[in-house]
């Protein structure tokens, strides 16, 4: 067990140099130039004097070979110095900090609404024994998994804030702000997990342990609840691992959407600054709430299923 | 007496895309109390399906149409779900076919026990535990209170079934019915547990409803004994009088394909004596994370001559199959030498091996599993001869056609595909793709194992036809020595990685000098009465 938390953790340091190696010189190789971005040089105005421009570019290091400049950085980023925004001149660490809470909170209530969402409509649909019920509800996460994030948002905005002022349509007030772009974010990813929940519990309602279950007398909701589900919940738990990352992904574009301050309004300023710190910053953090998301899934397993062990993989070759 | 079950004219039928299929079309059975009733029938007879319908534990899109089960004063087929759940578990309880699905994977063994007395009110929290060890103990699960805390995955499937048959007669129940209950463990361990269950509902007075395809099984166990087909009663009696004076002829050909009912001769060894296939001390291990290595053949030795038969029997986890892989190069040998005509094939390289694949074929136990679902059966059984580029299109179209004849497969079914044939038509086109290339050698591992016993006897006359016409030579793995009797020339017993016994077919069976192949011998099911039925 400890040996198998020690590996993974290797492999999520691993996986964050990947991230950030890969980030940065995909930002070195794009066209483009920050410093005259910051210089408020944009490709029609006018120019803006070349002596300064060389200036900045040594005070940045922009003008060191590149992999001079990787490894300088690599060096900082590894005491946790991720340098400072080209834009604002702000340590890049203390605009992720500031921002993360707000996106934390946004995608941490997402994630709930659309386990409890998702769970709850797969479980609803399996359970009903009218195929007519059955058939609406299973063909509702298709439907959310299509549909465009921000136009959800739109709608819902259009609908509660404009049409009925419930809730606000911008910002990031209180819990009331939070209510319309949770909703949004949390459709995409439950209608993921109540897809993968819905035919993983058919799948698992099929077995003959439920046979089993059902010949000692249990009634429909018993062998839903204790039998089926946690035996049906690995592959959606699968999912909901790899569905955060696209939860981070999409955050971005509620916040936009929302005009909620947050990582994603961060991430988007930077990337039209052209601001390459702040944006690898990002990359990093999105690749370590990734890896830490995943390995606990993979810590949870075992709970879950007393067949999974965490031991070293070997090849066993079961004996026929 | 007052029957504990009637089933009156019961008809089941099943909704498939064109019409509905009557899987049980008016059967009427009755068991009384203290009973054992045993319902024979082959796959698709609707044996298993009446018994199911008792419960009403059918599939999702089988239907009961009509008839009656009438069942200490109510009838089962028409009271609503509610009052079926104090029937189940409580006054009927239901042994599954399967055990290693049949129980609940991430819950504890004790618990799945516990559940029964909790669902009907007969015990609480601490006491169900307690009492649930105790049935554990009675269905003979050795250390129960230890077993009672571990999960389904970590026993075997001799004591998986024990727990379903603790979890069956937990509350007392007065008809147990019993699915096929030991069709999937080994000879050994099926013996004994059937004895244990007899003697249970011996002493509990509960009635068991059976449902066996082995007539050798039902004969042993049952008081009377109801033989189904295609879904009707052919025939019903006290054992004895059916065992001994069928009066139906699906029942008399049941009788003479069962294994364990004939005494067929052994085919006469053929001395061809030139050697086709030694192996010598082979050992193969397994390593098992975290503590020693497995070692699954511990230093097997063996011959095989041209045009002859080597039964390989054992129980599972014997290392019969690993030793028929091994030989094949399937997989790699620990030590020891394999030589096959002639050549050391021990450590042969690529080249050599895949020579070795053009002259030794291999069978698999399970035809469902063994064939590509998206070939048509001419591009399974032409396979072998493209990948060895042997022939253009038409001379292989021919070929294919040949063997087609050969299994006694009409030639419609070349354009089929394998979910369209039946498990025996499914194991004759595997038979025919190992024969594509005029293999020397073919193992066959456990080939019959998944058929009906009728099909059963026609792929064993089948496989001993095409070794007289090709002169092949069979390595023939199974847990059954009733079937192994009917082809072998000669047979080793294996028993944890070693060779415990050979010989000559006949001389094992009537003078066995090992006491493990004297076990395996008492085991096999129905040797009483085919041997010492009064005539």
């Amino acid at each position: 067990m400890p040996r198998y938390v020690i590996r993974r953790l290797v492999q999520a340091v691993g996986v964050l140099w990947a991230a950030y190696t890969l980030s940065f010189f995909i930002l070195v190789l794009l066209p483009g130039d920050p410093v005259s971005a910051m210089a408020g040089a944009g490709a029609d105005s006018a120019p803006v004097d070349p002596a300064r421009l060389e200036a900045l570019r040594h005070e940045y290091g922009f003008d060191q070979p590149v992999p001079l400049q990787y490894l300088n950085h690599l060096g900082h980023a590894l005491i946790g110095d991720l340098g400072d925004s080209v834009a604002t001149g702000r340590p890049v660490t203390q605009l992720i900090t500031q921002a993360l809470p707000q996106t934390l909170l946004l995608t941490a209530s997402a994630l709930t609404l659309a386990f409890v969402l998702g769970g709850g409509l797969a479980l609803a649909a399996t359970f009903s024994a009218r195929p007519g019920v059955r058939q609406v509800l299973l063909s509702l996460p298709p439907l959310g998994v299509s549909v465009p994030t921000f136009w959800i948002g739109l709608m819902l905005v259009q609908f509660f804030s404009f049409r009925n002022q419930w809730f606000p349509a911008f910002g990031n007030d209180g819990l009331k702000g939070l209510v319309l772009p949770a909703v949004t974010l949390a459709v995409p990813t439950g209608a993921q997990i109540a897809l993968v929940l819905a035919k993983s519990l058919i799948t698992t309602l099929d077995e003959p342990y439920i046979g089993t279950a059902r010949a000692k007398g249990a009634g429909r909701r018993h062998v839903h609840l204790r039998h089926a589900l946690r035996n049906a919940s690995l592959p959606a738990l699968t999912v909901a691992g790899l569905l955060v990352g696209q939860l981070m992904a999409n955050a971005v574009v509620i916040e936009t959407v929302f005009s909620r301050n947050g990582l994603g309004r961060v991430t988007q300023s930077a990337v039209s600054t052209q601001d390459i710190p702040v944006v690898q910053g990002v990359v990093v953090y999105g690749a370590l709430v990734f890896v830490v998301v995943n390995l606990l899934v993979d810590l949870v397993y075992p709970v879950l299923d007393p067949r999974i062990v965490l031991a070293p993989r070997r090849p066993v070759v079961a004996a026929v | 007496m007052v029957n504990l079950l009637e089933i009156r004219d019961l008809v089941v039928s099943y909704r498939t895309r064109s019409a509905p299929v009557r899987a049980v079309d008016g059967v009427s059975l009755s068991v009384a109390p203290g009973e054992i009733v045993a319902v024979v029938g082959e796959s698709g007879s609707g044996k298993s399906t009446t018994a199911h319908a008792v419960v009403r534990l059918l599939a999702g899109n089988a239907q009961i149409e009509s008839g009656s089960i009438q069942f200490e004063g109510a009838d089962l087929a028409h009271v609503p779900e509610r009052s079926l759940r104090t029937v189940r578990g409580a006054r009927i309880g239901l042994v599954p076919q399967d055990p290693a699905v049949s129980l609940n994977p991430v819950k504890r063994i004790g618990e799945q026990v516990a559940e029964v007395l909790r669902l009907h009110g007969l015990a609480d929290r601490r006491n169900a535990a307690l009492k649930a060890v105790e049935i554990l103990d009675r269905a003979g699960l050795p250390e129960p209170e230890g077993r009672a805390r571990q999960y389904p995955h970590e026993l075997s499937g001799g004591m998986r079934q024990r727990v379903l048959i603790a979890i069956a007669i937990a509350a007392d129940p007065r008809l147990i019915i019993a699915d096929e209950p030991t069709s999937a463990l080994d000879v050994t361990v099926q013996k004994v547990i059937l004895d244990h269950l007899q003697h249970l509902v011996a002493q509990s007075g509960a009635a068991v409803l059976l449902v066996t395809h082995d007539l050798a099984v039902a004969s042993d166990r049952a008081d009377r004994i109801v033989v189904m087909s295609q879904g009707r009663i052919v025939e019903t009696g006290p054992t004895a009088a059916v065992m001994n004076d069928p009066q139906h002829e699906y029942t008399k050909k049941l009788l003479a394909s069962a294994p364990g009912l004939t005494l067929a001769a052994a085919p006469p060894a053929k001395a061809t004596g030139k050697r086709l296939l030694e192996a010598r001390d082979l050992v193969k291990e397994f390593p098992l994370p975290g503590a020693a290595p497995r070692r699954a053949v511990d230093g097997v030795s063996f011959h095989l001559d041209r045009g002859e038969t080597l039964a390989l029997v054992g129980e599972s986890g014997s290392g019969k199959s690993t030793t028929g892989r091994l030989v094949l190069r399937l997989a790699d040998v620990g030590s020891g030498t394999v030589t096959f005509d002639g050549a050391d094939i021990t450590r042969s390289r690529p080249p050599a091996t895949r020579a070795l694949r053009r002259r030794a074929q291999l069978i698999y136990q399970n035809p469902y599993a063994s064939l590509d679902p998206r070939f048509t059966v001419a591009q399974a059984i032409e396979e072998p001869l493209r990948v060895f580029r042997i022939g253009d299109r038409a001379s292989r179209g021919v070929t294919v056609r040949g063997l087609l004849d050969r299994v006694a497969l009409p030639q419609t079914l070349l354009t089929r595909r394998p979910a369209e044939l039946s498990g025996g038509q499914r194991q004759r086109v595997a038979i025919a793709r190992a024969l594509a290339l005029s293999p020397d050698l073919v193992v066959c591992d456990e080939p019959v194992s998944a058929l009906d016993v009728s099909v059963q006897a026609q792929v064993l006359e089948l496989l001993v036809q095409l070794q007289e016409e090709t002169g092949v030579a069979y390595l023939f793995i199974s847990h059954d020595l009733a079937v192994v009797r009917q082809l072998a020339h000669r047979v080793a017993v294996m028993r944890h990685g070693r060779i415990v016994e050979t010989g000559f077919t006949a001389d094992l069976f009537t003078n066995p000098q090992h006491d493990y192949t004297r076990e395996l011998l008492a085991a096999i099911p129905g040797r009483i009465i085919s041997e010492g039925a009064p005539s």
